[in-house]
């Protein structure tokens, strides 16, 4: 996750990371990790990094920061429910409109990544 | 690319999401979407989202979701149905004059063994019978087969992201630092490098992008340590892109 300022709306962080804050501390799927102060309207990069074991880098002659994913267990997936990816549309007569995969509950899902290169 | 499949089994409760992983956004995606006119959601991803939140680490790859949200299988190798190969002929028709590097990269990719029809019938399988699928694998199976993550790939995923932002921003140079400390950090993941190249100046036409390594007249130039054809040849086409397994 991008971020301009050390700090990032929660709702947004949930968003866009998956950890979602609960009484319990900031859970994804299954598993959940204590929290020594959950954050309120906004969440603390350098904190929430610390606390969930995620890098956080910063590019200081561009003033940004990117906090990147959980190593938790040594795999790329913490749990097998997936996460709420939400994009832009390209295809015909949708351009530009966010999707979000959760819209689609209901249905089987084949998610294909692809690349014009 | 999919559309053929997606629309046979759209009944049965079926739905394709394609994702396309390119910093150069739409625009350089266009004629394929012509070409393919999906009729289903076609999604681009700048950053390289489901990198992070998959564990997509090479194209094309696709994850199988069920009904609930469960992610039944992580991504893996998932070649297209045979009706994309016609359309990939479709883009590189009308090129008279092919470059050697180009005869070269097609040649490695010949050696990919792929399973287009094992995958499908898979797939087919898991749409009509859900998790009575064999193919259908339970939540901590999922996750153990998903790739292997480090501390280090972790950090390296952040800074990916950090050279697609500063690369939309803009600032290329800058970018290309990132990519290349992301590329150490996650040597596995071929979309980080691919996606990396592809941004550099190549051969003309509608295989520019494809070139992916030094042109003939600025080897110096080249700003990565490695590029396709060297990485392929190196690593074997079928490490590169391994061929599906049930």
């Amino acid at each position: 996750m991008l971020s301009t300022t050390p700090t990032v709306p929660t709702d947004q962080f949930e968003a866009r990371t998956g950890w979602a804050f609960k009484p319990e501390g900031a859970c994804k799927g299954e598993v959940c990790i204590p929290l020594a102060t959950p954050p309120g309207d906004t969440v603390d990069l350098e904190e929430i990094a610390a606390a969930l074991q995620l890098p956080l880098v910063h590019d200081e002659a561009h003033d940004v920061w990117a906090i990147g994913p959980e190593s938790i267990g040594g795999r790329t997936l913490t749990t097998a429910e997936a996460a709420d990816l939400t994009l832009p549309r390209i295809d015909a007569g949708h351009e530009g409109e966010m999707f979000s995969l959760s819209s689609l509950r209901g249905q089987k899902v084949l998610l294909v990544a692809w690349a014009p290169y | 690319m999919w559309q053929a499949f997606r629309n046979e089994h759209h009944a049965a409760g079926f739905e394709v999401v394609t994702v396309a992983l390119d910093t150069a956004g739409p625009e350089a995606c266009r004629r394929f979407i012509e070409l393919g006119q999906p009729e289903h959601p076609s999604l681009i991803d700048a950053h390289h989202q489901v990198a992070e939140l998959f564990g997509v680490v090479n194209i094309p790859n696709a994850v199988w979701i069920d009904e609930a949200g469960t992610i039944v299988r992580p991504p893996e190798p998932a070649p297209a149905p045979p009706t994309f190969r016609h359309l990939t002929a479709n883009i590189f028709a009308g090129v008279s004059e092919v470059p050697e590097r180009m005869k070269a990269i097609m040649g490695e990719a010949m050696h990919i063994q792929s399973s287009p029809e094992a995958y499908e019938a898979a797939l087919v399988d898991w749409i009509t019978n859900g998790a009575d699928s064999e193919f259908a694998l339970s939540p901590a199976d999922v996750i153990a087969r998903s790739g292997p993550r480090s501390a280090d790939a972790a950090k390296g995923a952040a800074h990916f992201e950090l050279a697609t932002h500063l690369e939309l921003q803009g600032h290329h140079d800058a970018a290309i630092s990132h990519f290349r400390i992301a590329h150490e950090l996650v040597p596995d993941n071929f979309s980080y490098r691919r996606q990396a190249w592809s941004l550099e100046p190549g051969g003309d036409g509608p295989m520019e992008r494809f070139w992916q390594g030094p042109t003939d007249d600025d080897d110096g130039a080249w700003p990565y340590d490695g590029d396709w054809l060297t990485d392929v040849r190196a690593m074997g086409p079928s490490n590169y892109y391994p061929t599906w397994q049930a």
